[in-house]
């Protein structure tokens, strides 16, 4: 009791009286964090060092699971398919969407209808999207193929094929996302004071010296967040390849989930799936912490 | 950026030998709205859209009422342990849903609500760190003199964050409903993992089911006609408020 007092001195009367409202403030949110997310990720810790099928009570083998994740040519496939998405979408999905915005910034007339209908994917389901994309990417009556034949080519047979199949799921990502990164990008230019602009075009600057010594140098912590967050979103795909390939085909657009869900929740190898989703739990980690780390040295926060 | 859209609606009123046909015929000489119509009918799209609006509604309402009075206590409440609360919070910000998924699965398999709504309503509700964060920024803009002013005139805590300081940030309370809403109406792998039973379907899961039903490549038109079902009313609500919509994410940075 004396030391609860003790603690209590730096509070005034008043404070005091707060102090119990305080804690039901925030005991939903902090129990919710217990029983939903902290808790849970000790047992998933836990799990991934056992073998379970929810049958047999949980087996403890150590690493196993580790290993076992880490020497399956699944495992490597993967990894393959999720860095080939990676690289193809995030470079895409940012020069994109920057160039919407750049557009959108110049003041042109209708500006509200293109930034209503670039941003419009953004809103719509996955699931019902992707599967309108099957449709579009269909390699005999889709869309796309149609579009491409008018100016001579023939298009590839896209989600059915093993090498077209990524580059599918990549466009439609690209299509689907890009109104979002545009907004954000949108934010960063407005950010951005027109005097840099006025003095460099007083100093002679063509409109891409412009952009690159003045716009690109002065967006980039807005490019650092797009590509911070493109890359964490991108490991964690689901839907889309649920509905669009189920990973097909055969495994040539196996991503992450699918296979964390498939051993889950079709194989019920509870350790298994539990030791693969810390495998991207600890990426997605290690992938932040690099990035945060580096940023500095690229990122001018400053703009005094 | 449209053109899939129309396609979509193009295909979704076509005859089933119209859609293979070259060049195709953008808007066909009869329109078929019967497909509408049998798809309405074979599947259960109407209990699928309460479903969904209830989950998502739900949740959204849980979320608005617990991230705005923690953001509220870290904001403007002095109180033991706030420093540790608050930052064991805000570190579990970047962990994936997914890493939980497993034993969150486990855990509601012990109480019994596989195959209910619970396990897509009450996780979500009493876990949005990010929502606490975005609140808690703008509750420390609410002026300590209003604060003070409504202390001294006797009300309570409660009373100070209901009429104080909520009028002061609803427009972030706006942007948090918006996409709250959006991520839970639009969320499939958690219905995909819980929800078996036809009656406890969301929308995202009878596209998928009806996807699984009907043979791809040969039911286009009635794919696509499903598929206009289940984007179209969001489509509406998106066109005549895209403002609150994309200066939510520009204000944010939230992912829908």
């Amino acid at each position: 009791m004396k030391k609860r007092v003790g603690i209590l001195n730096k509070y005034s009367v008043v404070q005091r009286g707060e102090i119990k409202w305080a804690y039901l403030f925030i005991a939903p949110q902090m129990i919710g964090l217990a029983i939903f997310t902290l808790g849970p990720i000790l047992y998933a810790g836990y799990l991934s060092f056992t073998k379970w099928n929810l049958i047999k009570p949980p087996q403890w083998v150590g690493l196993q699971n580790y290993l076992d994740q880490l020497q399956d040519p699944a495992f490597g496939n993967l990894l393959r398919n999720t860095i080939f998405i990676t690289a193809g979408y995030i470079p895409l999905v940012m020069i994109v969407s920057l160039g919407m915005a750049l557009a959108l910034n110049q003041k042109l007339r209708f500006t509200v209808v293109y930034r209503t209908a670039y941003f419009m994917p953004v809103v719509t389901s996955l699931v019902a999207i992707a599967l309108v994309w099957r449709w579009v990417l269909q390699p005999d009556f889709g869309l796309v193929n149609y579009l491409l034949s008018l100016i001579g080519i023939e298009g590839p047979t896209w989600l059915s094929s093993t090498k077209w199949a990524i580059p599918g799921l990549i466009f439609m990502r690209v299509w689907w996302g890009a109104g979002f990164y545009m907004v954000i990008f949108l934010a960063g230019l407005q950010g951005i004071p027109q005097e840099f602009q006025d003095a460099a075009e007083v100093d002679g600057a063509s409109a891409w010296q412009r952009f690159r010594h003045v716009t690109l140098p002065l967006l980039s912590p807005t490019t650092f967040f797009v590509f911070i967050m493109a890359s964490i979103w991108t490991l964690q795909i689901f839907d889309q390849v649920y509905i669009m390939t189920g990973g097909g085909p055969g495994e040539a657009t196996e991503v992450f989930l699918l296979r964390i869900y498939r051993l889950a929740f079709r194989y019920f190898r509870m350790g298994d799936a539990a030791a693969l989703s810390m495998i991207l739990f600890l990426i997605i980690g290690c992938f932040t912490y690099f990035q945060s780390r580096y940023a500095r040295r690229w990122v001018h926060y400053d703009l005094s | 950026m449209m053109l899939p859209f129309f396609w979509m609606l193009s295909a979704a009123v076509k005859k089933r030998e119209d859609i293979f046909v070259l060049p195709p015929v953008w808007i066909p000489q009869e329109i078929l709205w019967q497909n509408f119509v049998e798809v309405w009918t074979t599947v259960p799209m109407a209990q699928a859209y309460v479903n969904s609006l209830k989950i998502a509604g739900l949740v959204t309402l849980a979320t608005l009422a617990t991230s705005s009075l923690a953001a509220y206590a870290f904001a403007k409440i002095e109180f033991p342990g706030k420093r540790i609360s608050f930052a064991t919070l805000m570190g579990t910000i970047m962990i994936p849903s997914q890493a939980t998924l497993i034993p969150v699965y486990i855990l509601m398999r012990h109480i019994g609500w596989i195959d209910t709504h619970w396990p897509l309503i009450v996780p979500p509700a009493l876990t949005n760190a990010f929502g606490v964060f975005l609140l808690r920024q703008f509750f420390m803009g609410v002026p300590d003199e209003l604060i003070d002013a409504a202390r001294i005139e006797g009300a309570n805590p409660f009373q100070i964050y209901l009429r104080v300081a909520i009028p002061i940030v609803r427009p972030a309370l706006v942007t948090l409903a918006i996409f709250t809403f959006l991520g839970n109406w639009n969320s499939f792998l958690t219905p995909l993992i819980y929800i078996n039973s036809e009656e406890l379907w969301t929308v995202p899961l009878l596209i998928s089911n009806f996807q699984d039903a009907y043979g791809v490549e040969t039911e286009w038109s009635l794919l696509m006609a499903a598929s206009s079902l289940a984007l179209i009313p969001v489509l509406l609500v998106y066109i005549f408020s895209q403002r609150y919509f994309i200066e939510g994410v520009a204000l944010t940075g939230l992912k829908g």
